[in-house]
């Protein structure tokens, strides 16, 4: 039994960062599967290579309460034989689990019916360089980040608050490659630091994330959300009702982020997307355009799809018209278009969506849009948001660390946390200013770029008991 | 897997761990999926790794790695204590382990058809003549079928002496039609939402699902939702379907018992709990007729939090949560036990993998049957709403305050069923709706839901609960807030 490829040393004998595989290393794994696969029946083979090294420290009642390191590799293949396909993935990397891999995808795609809508795989592409890997972030140690929660559960201790949250750090690259000489790869590193700060019954919250851990700074999110947390104590009851909000950049995303899949031209021709017949109408208000777009400097990802193809630039929403959709390969050609480069690995039933969402922001900012509100709510988080209505777009949730109530221009008091229901596309009708497009990081959608929102007639329908 | 196990452990002792444990498991994976007659995903992973916990300087420390060698396992033990010696940097109390025995013992979830050893062909074909059977209705417009099955050996060891080994076959499988008509999307699906029913049973639970007398119901019903009557919005009675109750409990009883959430361990991502540890053995949680357990145990039934041991080493056990309507008991591990006065862990420690650390999870968190039969219980409503299988579910963050929806409703009016209802949704506060339930149906009506998808902890994982649910009513409930345009 020969082994395709070493792993590395996962982490050495200290709390420090782990190393990833050199590129040409992981480009030998997806040689090495492809040599083997060559003695199969398979008549195209692709794989996909991900490693992951990732870290995070997670602290609550001002000390550290869990601490964990993790490191994997795995090796997914699909074949095709006879216009089938099926995917089989490992994480053992020695040659006989590959073959017995290999083999396993071969067998579940013989499996089924022949599929009229499978293309051939992609031959060579180009793709544009993104840069995503930060050393300082990758060198980043337990002991980094447990002396930064310190700090942060200092100032709580002082501020006679309680604090939670993670600090976490990782990396992680992948590779995909097939047989007909397509080879793609990309590696980034990633942290983030959240942090809650509770007074008695009151809290708030601060959150950023960002390839290069010199991009935020956890002592300031901690200051923040403890003055945030020093406001919110007595909060007040309003009645249930359409107030004018502003959503802070986290509050927006975690909203938005749930019409991302609509734009998919799968979830069209599925009929479940909200775009069926919208397309190419004045849907949204006109200070609302969103584009697709991987290589945007506060993105992150990799500049390809689960097929290999490279990701390109989609203007979704022109001044609140949805103008166009993204598309796999399989997609465009059922609709004669362009493949857009936002497929999902196959097979799927899912199709393909947009993973880099960018809002375009206004000239306004969470200070100006409090100074011009006469009543209304800033909000800082959502929370719990689920789908009522597909077609509507009408999401319900909650408010959740820090709701304050304005009047005349300035945070008057806080306010007991609402539900909400409201339509997606009402809301973008309605939103009267916007902020600056930032990288915007929340529980409930993937990060986006996205600005602050003031909106009006926004729909609380209920109050809960805090 | 054991000499690996021990490699670990004495490698922790040796850095200066007061106490380690370690995970080997070994998770194998098929999914399976139509969409509109065609075969969607079809796919089988694998996965095998160990994780270490470790105590030292009187903190914890996790690591985890693939590399299954000497050395890779050595520098994965050596890595946990080190971080451990990190967390001790900012550790606010030195842990404290309730004490537990030492188990040596080996189990396996009862099954009677391997699901991994029946052919593709056999699955797939199943599938495609529900898919197909659904697609045949006028008006559906996307119909969508899956079958999931996992197969996950653990191999558990600790320094304390145990070496446990478990085995567990999970099964799962739905199908479901959707309608496009005007500006409506409507869905209905079988047995239920988000993936259909799931449990620790093998391929038998499919077969039992018969999906081929199903199939063209949910497809009419979904059709049909078109044409019905929109879910008044008022204050009135409520009857909830056997799956929609199990998700009800997961959300309203089963979080807010987490003594984790409840100590505010959780407070930054899955939130905490009203359930403050003054309201044990005090608050009036639901009515007198309520009893709810959290039981592990192979006895409550196949349930996805079914096992023999949890991932800390502790034997599964039954714990009353609710009994006649009191608040009896939280879901515990052998750090927070002697928090709420016990000297043992209740038995809930559990991990999606071997790369995730164990934490509280609910097991099986179910209503015991009552005595209504569901005819009766029917017969017996003057005035009401029948709401069954989910659409939406949220909760705030300390479990006070929800809404959910449902696929469908009926409107009962004396005693009978009499029409369908489209967009049905009801909210309240957690307290006052199970206080306000006054008749559970009985075991025969009874069925142990599984929830597959119930996400918590960061880094997030995604873990399997059980929720055994019979229909029941609830008087004077809020419903139709979701739809509401005020």
């Amino acid at each position: 039994m020969k082994a395709a490829a070493k792993k590395k040393k996962a982490s050495g004998t200290n709390a420090g960062a782990a190393e990833l595989l050199h590129e040409r290393e992981l480009r030998g794994i997806v040689d090495t599967v492809l040599r083997l696969a060559k003695s199969t029946e398979a008549e195209e083979t692709e794989v996909h290579v991900d490693e992951v090294a990732d870290a995070l420290t997670r602290f609550a009642n001002n000390g550290i309460h869990q601490n964990v390191a993790e490191h994997g590799l795995t090796i997914s293949v699909r074949t095709v034989v006879d216009g089938r396909t099926a995917r089989a993935t490992t994480n053992r990397l020695d040659e006989d689990s590959i073959r017995s891999t290999i083999e396993t995808s071969l067998s579940l795609a013989r499996s089924q019916p022949k599929n009229p809508r499978l293309l051939p795989m992609p031959g060579k592409q180009r793709y544009r360089d993104v840069r995503r890997f930060i050393g300082r972030t990758a060198a980043l140690t337990a002991e980094d980040r447990a002396r930064a929660v310190r700090r942060a559960c200092d100032l709580a201790v002082k501020k006679g608050q309680v604090a939670a949250g993670i600090f976490s750090s990782g990396q992680g690259q992948t590779a995909l490659g097939n047989s007909r000489g397509l080879f793609a790869a990309y590696r980034e590193t990633r942290s983030q630091f959240s942090i809650t700060m509770q007074k008695d019954s009151a809290a708030s919250w601060a959150k950023a994330n960002s390839a290069d851990v010199r991009a935020f700074d956890p002592q300031r999110l901690a200051v923040r959300a403890s003055e945030k947390a020093h406001r919110a104590v007595n909060a007040r009851e309003l009645a249930p009702g359409r107030y004018m909000v502003i959503l802070e950049p986290a509050a927006a995303l975690d909203l938005v982020g749930f019409l991302f899949y609509d734009f998919a031209a799968t979830a069209l021709e599925d009929k479940r997307s909200c775009l069926n017949e919208r397309m190419g109408k004045q849907l949204f208000g006109k200070n609302i355009s969103i584009t697709d777009d991987v290589s945007h400097p506060l993105q992150q990802g990799a500049p390809f799809d689960g097929e290999g193809l490279p990701r390109q630039r989609v203007l979704l929403v022109d001044r609140g018209i949805p103008r166009n959709l993204v598309y796999s390969r399989v997609a465009a050609k059922a609709a004669r278009k362009e493949p857009t480069g936002h497929g999902f690995a196959l097979p799927n039933e899912y199709g393909e969506a947009p993973m880099n969402l960018v809002f375009a922001g206004g000239d306004s900012s969470v200070d100006k849009m409090i100074a011009s509100t006469e009543r209304g709510l800033l909000v800082t988080r959502l929370w719990y948001i689920r789908e009522v209505d597909p077609y509507e777009k009408v999401m319900t949730g909650m408010t959740r660390d820090g709701l304050f109530l304005i009047e005349n221009g300035r945070l008057t008091t806080a306010v007991r946390n609402f539900r909400f229901n409201q339509s997606l596309i009402e809301m973008l009708k309605n939103v009267e200013s916007l902020g600056p497009a930032v990288r915007a990081t929340g529980e409930e959608a993937f990060e986006m770029v996205v600005p602050a929102m003031k909106i009006r007639d926004f729909h609380f329908s209920e109050v809960t008991k805090f | 897997m054991w000499d690996l196990c021990t490699n670990a452990l004495d490698t922790a002792k040796l850095r200066g761990a007061s106490y380690g444990d370690v995970r080997v498991m070994h998770l194998r994976q098929r999914d399976l999926t139509t969409k509109n007659r065609q075969v969607g995903t079809l796919a089988q992973s694998e996965s095998i790794g160990l994780g270490i916990r470790v105590l030292a300087s009187g903190a914890w420390g996790f690591a985890s790695t693939d590399r299954l060698t000497r050395e890779g396992v050595a520098a994965c033990a050596a890595q946990a204590v080190s971080i451990a010696k990190a967390s001790a940097l900012a550790k606010r109390s030195a842990v404290v382990l309730a004490p537990e025995k030492a188990y040596v013992d080996s189990w396996q979830s009862p099954l009677r058809k391997d699901p991994f050893e029946i052919p593709l062909e056999t699955q797939l074909a199943l599938l495609l003549a529900a898919d197909t059977e659904m697609r045949r209705v006028k008006g559906v417009t996307l119909t969508e079928t899956n079958m999931q099955f996992r197969k996950i050996d653990s191999w558990f060891a600790s320094s304390i002496g145990s070496r446990i080994h478990q085995r567990k076959v999970i099964s799962g499988c739905g199908i479901a039609a959707t309608s496009f008509q005007g500006e409506e999307i409507q869905k209905r699906s079988y047995p239920n939402s988000f993936g259909g029913q799931h449990t620790l049973q093998g391929y038998e639970l499919v077969e039992s699902l018969d999906l081929m007398r199903y199939a063209p119901i949910v497809a009419e019903e979904a059709a049909a939702l078109h044409s019905a009557s929109q879910c008044p919005e008022k204050f009135g009675t409520l009857i909830l379907g056997g799956s929609q109750l199990g998700l009800q409990i997961h959300e309203s009883i089963g979080h807010p018992i987490e003594l984790d959430r409840v100590l505010g361990q959780e407070a930054n991502f899955a939130g905490t709990s009203f359930l403050t540890l003054d309201q044990l053995n005090r608050l009036k949680y639901a009515s007198n007729i309520v009893n709810v357990v959290a039981d592990a145990r192979l006895d409550h039934g196949p349930g996805l939090g079914t096992f023999a041991y949890d991932d800390e080493g502790v034997p599964a056990q039954c714990t009353d949560i609710i009994k006649e309507g009191k608040f009896r008991g939280y879901l515990s591990n052998r750090e927070t036990a002697h928090l709420v006065g016990l000297d043992r862990s209740s038995g809930t420690m559990r991990t999606e993998s071997w790369n995730r650390l164990p934490i509280i999870r609910m097991t099986n968190v179910s209503l015991l049957p009552g005595t209504w039969d569901y005819d009766d219980l029917i017969a017996d409503t003057q005035d009401g709403i029948l709401m069954e299988t989910n659409r939406s579910w949220s909760i705030d963050d300390r479990r006070y305050q929800f809404q959910f929806s449902t696929e469908v409703g009926w409107e009962i009016k004396g005693g009978k069923k009499v029409r369908m209802l489209k967009n049905p949704s009801y909210s309240g506060i957690t307290t006052e709706f199970w206080n306000s339930c006054d008749a559970i149906c009985k075991f025969d009506h009874w069925t142990l839901w599984g929830t597959p998808n119930c996400g918590k902890g960061q880094p997030m994982q995604t873990m399997g609960t059980g929720h055994g649910a019979s229909p029941s009513r609830f008087r004077n409930v809020r419903i139709g807030t979701a739809f509401s345009k005020q």
